[in-house]
């Protein structure tokens, strides 16, 4: 086969002390290729970003003056939520006891079966839940309560100020 | 008895076929890898269920940072030039071509009307730093409704996409500032850039959702 003949002198024959070149085997060792190879698998697997942005939409009302234009929500129905401090929702229904009665503390995890229980006992056409996010919620408290509102179907829900009276009962339940 | 002899076999694998596998998987993460844009505005965005992925193209995105500062951002083929125009009109800033020009090259905005003409003479490196953020607070000073008025005009007879992009730890007020800005406007449509999140099993959009999938693997 193709082979060169490096010995000097080419022509004659090997001597007895003349080494044959040895011939060599092709393969290499392919180990070290292969770690670096995993190497950077790694490397790109963590740095590739996977899962894509998601945008959640979000329709405002159009906020009017007139008492005639505004929409109404019937007593029973209505659902009202408080986002308060340090991840706490209060919850009432109907309209607030002017004593703060119906006032009541709940969290992120046990708001959906809040909800969910006043759904099921509510005509659908009434239900209607509002949300207040007092001043020390977060945005994630609002993005998360949103979300639930989504999870669980509701379809109609607004978003309203507080009022000076629930902000007060928000900051004297702790929040 | 006879012993038995257990023939000596070499250690050595042939590693061709793990070297390409492993070559195979290198090539396909190179190519699909998408690298992470990098932000000068660190934000950590809640997750939601919203499905939808967000939009790239014609956004004008409104960022509110974790101490609920406020920046404006637009992406790079919407009308830059229309809205930096539009709010040197409406506010009389007196912005020359040059700065308007800079604009146009702006990652962000994140400062008052007040302090935008230095801030346009910034290079790049230093308008990152520059985040005082656009104040919005004040309901008798809502900056926020000038920028979006700016680029509801630059956009016209062209779909707006309005993202808002916040912090976890952002509060409240902030956010209700911006939805306010928004309204003035007549934006009512907006939508939050979010991480998704499965639905929690059980619930009625998950049933929703299920019931969906088994209706199309019927059909």
């Amino acid at each position: 086969m193709a082979e060169m003949d490096t010995s000097s002198g080419g022509g004659h024959k090997k001597g007895p002390g003349v080494k044959k070149g040895k011939k060599m085997s092709t393969r290499v060792d392919l180990t070290p290729m292969v770690d670096l190879g995993f190497l950077l698998i790694t490397f790109f697997i963590f740095t590739t970003t996977m899962s894509q942005p998601t945008a959640m939409r979000l329709f405002l009302p159009k906020d009017t003056d007139k008492p005639e234009e505004q929409n109404k929500a019937k007593e029973s129905g209505a659902l009202t939520l408080l986002l308060g401090k340090n991840n706490v929702v209060y919850y009432y229904e109907g309209i607030l006891a002017p004593d703060g009665s119906n006032f009541k503390t709940s969290s992120f995890k046990d708001v959906r079966e809040v909800v969910m229980t006043k759904k099921r006992s509510t005509d659908p056409k009434d239900f209607v839940v509002v949300i207040k996010p007092h001043e020390e919620s977060t945005y994630k408290n609002a993005v998360d309560v949103l979300d639930e509102m989504t999870i669980n179907d509701v379809k109609r829900f607004a978003l309203v100020d507080i009022s000076p009276v629930e902000s007060q009962l928000v900051v004297a339940t702790g929040g | 008895m006879p012993k038995v002899k257990v023939p000596r076999k070499s250690t050595a694998v042939d590693m061709t076929a793990m070297c390409d596998v492993a070559f195979l998987l290198l090539s396909f993460f190179i190519l699909t890898t998408k690298f992470k844009p990098s932000e000068a505005l660190a934000v950590v965005t809640p997750n939601s269920v919203a499905s939808k992925v967000a939009p790239q193209d014609d956004v004008v995105l409104i960022t509110i940072d974790k101490d609920g500062k406020v920046f404006f951002s637009m992406s790079e083929d919407s009308p830059r030039r229309e809205v930096i125009e539009a709010v040197n009109q409406r506010k009389n800033l007196g912005l020359t071509e040059a700065e308007m020009t800079n604009f146009t090259r702006a990652q962000f905005v994140g400062v008052p009307f007040s302090k935008l003409k230095p801030f346009l003479n910034l290079s790049q490196d230093n308008q990152i730093r520059q985040t005082e953020g656009i104040p919005v607070r004040d309901t008798l000073d809502n900056q926020m409704v000038d920028w979006i008025a700016a680029a509801k005009t630059a956009f016209q007879g062209k779909k707006m996409n309005l993202l808002l992009k916040g912090d976890n730890e952002s509060k409240y007020p902030s956010f209700h500032a911006v939805i306010n800005a928004f309204k003035k406007n007549d934006e009512m449509k907006f939508q939050m850039v979010t991480n998704p999140e499965n639905v929690p099993p059980g619930t009625e959009l998950f049933q929703k959702n299920m019931s969906r999938i088994t209706a199309a693997a019927e059909e």
